[in-house]
């Protein structure tokens, strides 16, 4: 319960409500106040999100504010939010936010800036989202401005398990500094569990330049992270911080007998949580890692798992925390590095010098914690200080299967199970094995909906789509087609899917023949590698396709790839290339160029991973 | 023919109609790549070319749940006259059912193989494969004349001969042209509708209102079930033994269906005697005359022995007479004394030894240490002979020289096979339809539950001292008689999964249908009935009486004299 009584003065608000909101704050115990605090959250983010037209909408801002501009590069939606977020702040703060996304960042607009925050995400291997490529590009090309006079902090966001760490941010910051520009605050690198680091970077940044400006308008009331508002949505009370407890409807094995893949089908209700999605977002699920897993942790360091300790839901026991809350699989440089203090051992410290990183690459494959904990025991280590090592457990991302509009109460997952052997050890992948295996009826699962705007269906319903999503790709194209026919659409649908074999592998087979039946999925062009002699992928289906394929992109179809980031998006996009190239009468470049513009355009979307 | 007829007829008379000469939609479906399945109208024309759409029935609700489209396969079935296959046939069917199907070879109650389990991917190059081995699938199911049954008859190896070659003209004689499935499957050239070149002779652009089937038989051996096909050629010798013609039976039928009386399974009429240079003519205006008195309307009535019912057989006989230009002589006399096999070796009068083997409901597959079709693979890299398909799903290694007895002997041994099994009588005399998981039309389970019932009135039949009497046993998985179950001196119907129908009293050599004796009932209450009569029977049966006749003598159940008494 709270320490200090709110007063019409050191508030915003008015007696009476003042008065009312002491009262009710009153009798609250403490979880019911971070829900109410997570709850206001998303309020107020809601609010005022969207801006800069929804940021001016504030308090009126004098003419003179000072204009900053705050320039994204995201892929998933989290540095867009965090820039949203930081508009909010600067606004307080006393200037004039300019939200601007990379890809409408050209030369002069660049040139133009005078003060700078940079957010932005990095993907695939080390590199830029879809929408910063060609800023990244302009930046390192001698083609790119001189920014004398600009001041700059950069954001980087990303995920220590990746080789190339922050690498987009770190290249922005390198640039943005060579071309010219001032560095006024130093960059900030972000793991997956961001928030924190990113609203302190926010503040620093922002304090930073505002320099000159008088101090802000008191007092400033909390905001933190919400959901990115949209259109008119009813905020929802969850969000990331605030996740919202799921039951688990139905769970079940997609893949027919004698199948090689393990693909669930996951239903979860979102019943009473106001949640609400839009095709193309994701759901963000919290995970507990694998018991086994926590039990073989323990004993290599020799802890009962009793042990009291504190972790970011307050005092639990080790087990407990271990199984909550923080990653004990997957391997980090940072935990690798603080590792090898630790036990002071060579041949760790070795491998992480620069000059090892592929020794170090191949040494990381399939292997976990576990096996550091094994081959390079610490003793003596308290519990606390164990802890101190690890990075909270970060949210898999899983792409909605299931419209909204047609079903709000439940979503739909499709979800890979990740098991395999490595280094004499059965692996399994986290969330997949643990909605899989071991989320029973009653077991409540941590969610919020992981907007992306990046990946919409066309906000014109007559508009052609192409949709090439193999795997669990598919998963969110479900949700397009069952939109599309709930809003009627007039617009022709064209799926490519692909798996290993046609008899057990066709995800969803029923839903599409249903509705190419329907007459609401004009064409359908499946690839199962396995059926043959000869490996036949979806690329090769849109090969086989080129003369169509290319009447529909003249047609103004837009054009959607989901699923593996590694071999088959790039192994997509080059097909389109040649596709383009070859019924356009192009040069490899040139296609590439109309791809290009094609992307800026958004009508060529990826929601890869 | 104009629409308003059509709307009248049976739906399945439009499909055929409107199929271009069973061409349908069948290609365009075969192309479909996201479905493992053809459209409905083009699965009725598929029929005629051989093949039947099915999925396996055992896995219909899980995949429903999974999201998954049935598992859709096809079954194929092949046009053998008479159920000859020669070595060298063998050994390529034997490879495609390994290649293409799920890897067993099975002999059907009409001496031919199908293949089970062929994806819509694989179909076409099934079909080339098969013909590249000189078999074709033509008609081997459709409204048209299906694969022609012949006898036999490892004894009077000249007979057969000729009545062999008799069957085969046979079906030759009444195969429909079809251009369709060259063109589909052969990739044939493609025929200009103008010229003519799809006429169909005999069938016309709709074709029989209904299967049709006929079988040629050699007295005293009834192997064929004579009486239970639409047209039968009953081989006479004369005076000195060679072949003078045949006796000529029309309207025999199986199917039923269960709670409509209207529907009965019948047995042909002897209607007259033919010389052998008249029996394409007859057989050609027999089939002539069913196309256009058949019932059109109501497929369930379509049979050639409701046609006979309701027109009266001798008005139906006239008929063909007038048409074919002849009369029928009068029926010769003949005598059968059984409608199941003899197993074991006998000699030919050519002096060649025949082996005949039991495979239990006609299954070839290799099955723990019993080998069957590795054995008969072996054994037909070594054969001269041929291979015969019995209608009772046996096979028979035909032909063979003294001198090779022992190596076929050795062969069989190797894979765990006793050339002259000594199996109870009951069991080698039994016999079950296909059933679950592919048939469609399954109420209860039928191939793959009749053994372990078998086992059980086996049993019953030893503790009676009967190990070595023979009781024919027939069990099909819903009413439509796919083995012949009305001729079973016991039969069993399938009515829902684990409830059977028993029928007691059919003739011992296929002359008497059976009748309802108990409905729908489980395995406790079969044996039930059963175990006391069987004990009846080995008490109060005079010497050399069957079953099916003492069930009667004592009172258990009334004769059924005709098709249409059955119900009574
Ligand atoms: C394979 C076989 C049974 C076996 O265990 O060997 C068989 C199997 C089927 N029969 Fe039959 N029939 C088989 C001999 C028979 C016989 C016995 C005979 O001809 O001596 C009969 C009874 C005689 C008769 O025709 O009356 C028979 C009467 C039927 C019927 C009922 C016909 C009727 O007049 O009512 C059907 C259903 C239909 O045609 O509508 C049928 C339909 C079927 C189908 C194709 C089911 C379907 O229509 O979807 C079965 C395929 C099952 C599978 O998975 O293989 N089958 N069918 C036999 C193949 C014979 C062949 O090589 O051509
Ligand atoms: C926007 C987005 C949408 C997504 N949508 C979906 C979706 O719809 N469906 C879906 O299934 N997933 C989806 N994913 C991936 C998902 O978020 C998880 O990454 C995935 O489920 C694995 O998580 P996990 O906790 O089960 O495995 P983790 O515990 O995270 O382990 C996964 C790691 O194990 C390692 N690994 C996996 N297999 C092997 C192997 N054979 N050999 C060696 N190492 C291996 C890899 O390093 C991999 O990164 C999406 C991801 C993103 C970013
Ligand atoms: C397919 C994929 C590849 C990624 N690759 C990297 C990487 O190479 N380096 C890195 O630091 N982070 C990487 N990340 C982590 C993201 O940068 C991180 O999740 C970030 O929060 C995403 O921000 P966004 O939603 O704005 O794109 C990757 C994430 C995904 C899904
Ligand atoms: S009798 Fe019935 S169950 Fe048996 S194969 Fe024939 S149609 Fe199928």
């Amino acid at each position: 319960m709270p320490s200090q009584l709110l007063t019409e003065s050191n508030s915003p608000l008015t007696r009476e409500q003042a008065d009312e909101l002491s009262r009710v704050v009153q009798g609250l115990r403490n979880d019911q106040i971070t829900w109410l605090s997570g709850y206001l959250a998303g309020l107020s983010a809601a609010a005022t999100a969207g801006a800069p037209a929804a940021a001016q909408e504030g308090a009126p801002i004098s003419a003179e504010a000072p204009e900053l501009t705050i320039l994204y590069g995201s892929q998933t939606g989290n540095a867009e939010e965090v820039a949203q977020q930081a508009a909010r702040k600067a606004e307080e703060r006393g200037f004039q936010p300019q939200i601007l996304d990379m890809a409408d960042c050209n030369k002069p607009k660049l040139k133009a800036a005078s003060r700078l925050l940079v957010v932005v995400s990095t993907h695939g291997e080390g590199e830029a989202p879809d929408n910063a490529t060609e800023l990244h590009e302009l930046v390192h090309s001698k083609k790119a401005p001189p920014l004398k006079d600009a001041k700059f902090s950069v954001l980087a966001l990303g995920d220590t398990s990746y080789e190339h760490f922050c690498q987009t941010g770190r290249d922005f910051d390198t640039r943005l500094e060579a071309l010219g520009a001032e560095r006024v605050h130093p960059r900030v690198d972000c793991d997956v569990d961001f928030e924190e680091a990113a609203e302190a970077w926010i503040d620093g940044a922002i304090e930073a330049l505002a320099g000159e400006l008088d101090a802000p308008p008191s007092p400033s009331n909390v905001v933190a992270f919400g959901p990115v508002h949209h259109g008119a949505e009813q905020p929802s009370a969850y969000s990331k911080k605030n996740p919202f407890q799921a039951e688990l409807l139905e769970n079940l094995v997609l893949n027919g007998r004698g199948s090689a893949k393990e693909t669930r089908h996951i239903e979860l209700s979102l019943e009473d949580s106001g949640l609400t999605w839009e095709p193309g977002d994701s759901l963000g699920v919290l995970p507990e890692n694998n018991p086994r897993e926590v039990e073989d942790v323990l004993a290599a360091l020799g802890f009962s798992g009793d042990e009291p300790v504190e972790g970011p839901r307050g005092e639990v026991d080790l087990r407990e925390g271990l199984t909550h809350d923080y990653e004990i699989t997957t391997l980090t440089r940072p935990f690798l590095q603080s590792w090898a203090q630790l036990v002071e051992t060579e041949e760790l410290t070795a491998l992480l010098a620069e000059d090892q990183r592929d020794e170090l690459r191949d040494w990381l494959w399939g292997r976990h914690v576990i096996d550091v904990l094994q081959t390079w025991p610490a003793s003596g280590l308290a519990a606390q200080d164990f802890l101190g090592y690890l990075r909270k457990l970060p949210a898999r991302l899983y792409s909605i299967a299931s419209s909204c509009s047609a079903n709000p109460d439940e979503v739909h997952l499709t979800i890979a199970a990740v098991r395999y052997d490595a280094h004499g050890r059965e692996r399994e992948g986290v969330a997949s094995t643990w909605l899989a295996d071991r989320v029973a009826d009653d077991t409540p699962v941590r969610v919020y909906v992981d907007h992306n705007k990046n990946f919409k269906l066309p906000a014109d319903g007559d508009a052609p789509i192409i949709m090439i999503g193999p795997g669990t790709g598919v998963a969110p194209f479900r949700a397009f087609i069952e939109e599309r026919e709930t809003q009627g659409a007039a617009g022709r649908n064209w799926l490519f899917f692909g798996d290993q074999r046609f008899q057990t592998d066709f995800l969803y087979q029923r839903d599409w023949l249903r509705w190419r039946e329907k007459g609401l999925l004009e064409r359908v062009d499946v690839a199962f590698s396995r059926d043959q002699a000869d490996k036949v992928y979806v690329q090769d289906r849109l090969r086989e396709n080129a003369r169509d394929l290319y009447a529909w992109l003249v047609d103004g179809a837009y054009v959607y790839v989901c699923g593996d980031a590694d071999y088959m998006a790039p192994d997509v996009h080059q097909a389109l290339v040649d596709v383009i190239a070859e019924q356009g009468g192009l040069s490899q470049d040139d296609a590439a160029g109309w791809l290009g513009q094609l992307q800026k355009d958004k009508r060529y979307q990826r929601d890869v991973y | 023919m104009s629409q308003n007829d059509l709307d009248a007829l049976d739906p399945t008379e439009r499909i055929k109609y409107e199929s271009n000469y069973l061409r349908g939609g069948i290609e365009a479906g075969l192309a479909d790549r996201v479905t493992g399945a053809i459209a409905d109208a083009d699965t009725k024309l598929l029929k005629f070319h051989g093949s039947y759409m099915q999925d396996d029935r055992d896995l219909r609700a899980e995949r429903q749940k999974q999201k998954l489209e049935p598992a859709y396969s096809f079954m194929i079935r092949i046009r053998m006259p008479g159920g000859v296959c020669q070595p060298d046939q063998w050994l390529a069917l034997d490879d495609i059912a390994q290649r293409h199907a799920n890897g067993t070879l099975r002999i059907t109650t009409r001496q031919t193989f199908q293949y089970h389990g062929v994806l819509k991917r694989d179909l076409k190059l099934t079909m080339q494969d098969i013909n590249a081995t000189l078999l074709d699938t033509i008609a081997a199911c459709g409204d048209v004349n299906r694969n022609v049954n012949c006898n036999v008859n490892p004894y009077q190896s000249d007979l057969h001969a000729e009545v062999f070659d008799w069957s085969k003209r046979l079906s030759e004689h009444l195969l429909p042209r079809m251009r369709a499935y060259h063109e589909i499957w052969l990739d044939g050239e493609r025929v200009a509708a103008s010229e003519g070149a799809d006429d169909e002779p005999l069938y016309g652009e709709r074709y029989l209102p209904r299967k049709f089937k006929i079988a040629v038989a050699v007295p005293p051996s009834n192997d064929v079930d004579v009486f239970a096909n639409d047209l039968g050629f009953i081989a006479i010798r004369d005076d000195h033994g060679a072949l003078a013609g045949f006796n000529v039976s029309v309207g025999g039928g199986m199917g039923t269906t269960h709670g409509e009386p209207e529907t009965y399974p019948r047995l042909a009429d002897v209607v007259g005697f033919c010389t052998p240079d008249q029996v394409l003519d007859v057989a050609w205006n027999v089939v002539a005359v069913q196309r256009d008195w058949g019932d059109r309307v109501n497929r369930k009535h379509a049979r050639l022995k409701y046609t006979l019912d309701t027109h009266g057989v001798d008005a139906f006989r006239v008929e063909v007479e007038r048409r074919a230009g002849f009369s029928l002589e009068e029926p010769r006399d003949y005598t059968f004394d059984k409608n199941s096999d003899d197993y074991g070796w006998v000699k030919g009068a050519d002096g060649k030894w025949h082996l005949t083997l039991f495979v239990e409901n006609g299954r070839i597959k290799d099955e723990g240490n019993r080998r069957l079709m590795s054995a008969l693979r072996e054994i037909a890299k070594v054969l001269k002979g041929e291979f015969r398909l019995t209608a009772t799903q046996n096979v028979i290694i035909s032909r063979v020289a003294a001198q090779s007895k022992n190596k076929i002997e050795g062969i069989l041994r190797e894979h765990g096979i006793e050339p002259e099994e000594d199996l109870s009588a009951i069991r080698r005399s039994s016999m079950a339809c296909v059933a679950f998981p592919t048939c469609g039309l399954a109420m209860a389970e039928s191939e793959r539950y009749l053994p372990s019932l078998i086992d059980k009135l086996e049993a019953a039949m030893a503790a009676n001292g009967l190990r070595d009497d023979a009781i024919v046993v027939r069990m099909t998985g819903c009413p439509n008689g796919c083995a012949r179950p009305f001729l079973g001196e016991i039969g069993f119907v399938g009515k829902a999964m684990g409830k059977y129908n028993l029928y007691l009293g059919a003739g011992y050599h296929g002359e008497r249908l059976n009748k309802l004796y108990r409905e729908n009932i489980g395995e406790e209450q079969i044996l039930g009935e059963l175990e006391p009569l069987i004990a009846e029977y080995a008490q109060k049966r005079e010497p050399g009486e069957p079953f099916g006749d003492y069930v009667i003598r004592a009172g258990h159940i009334a004769a059924t004299r005709e098709g249409r008494d059955f119900h009574d």
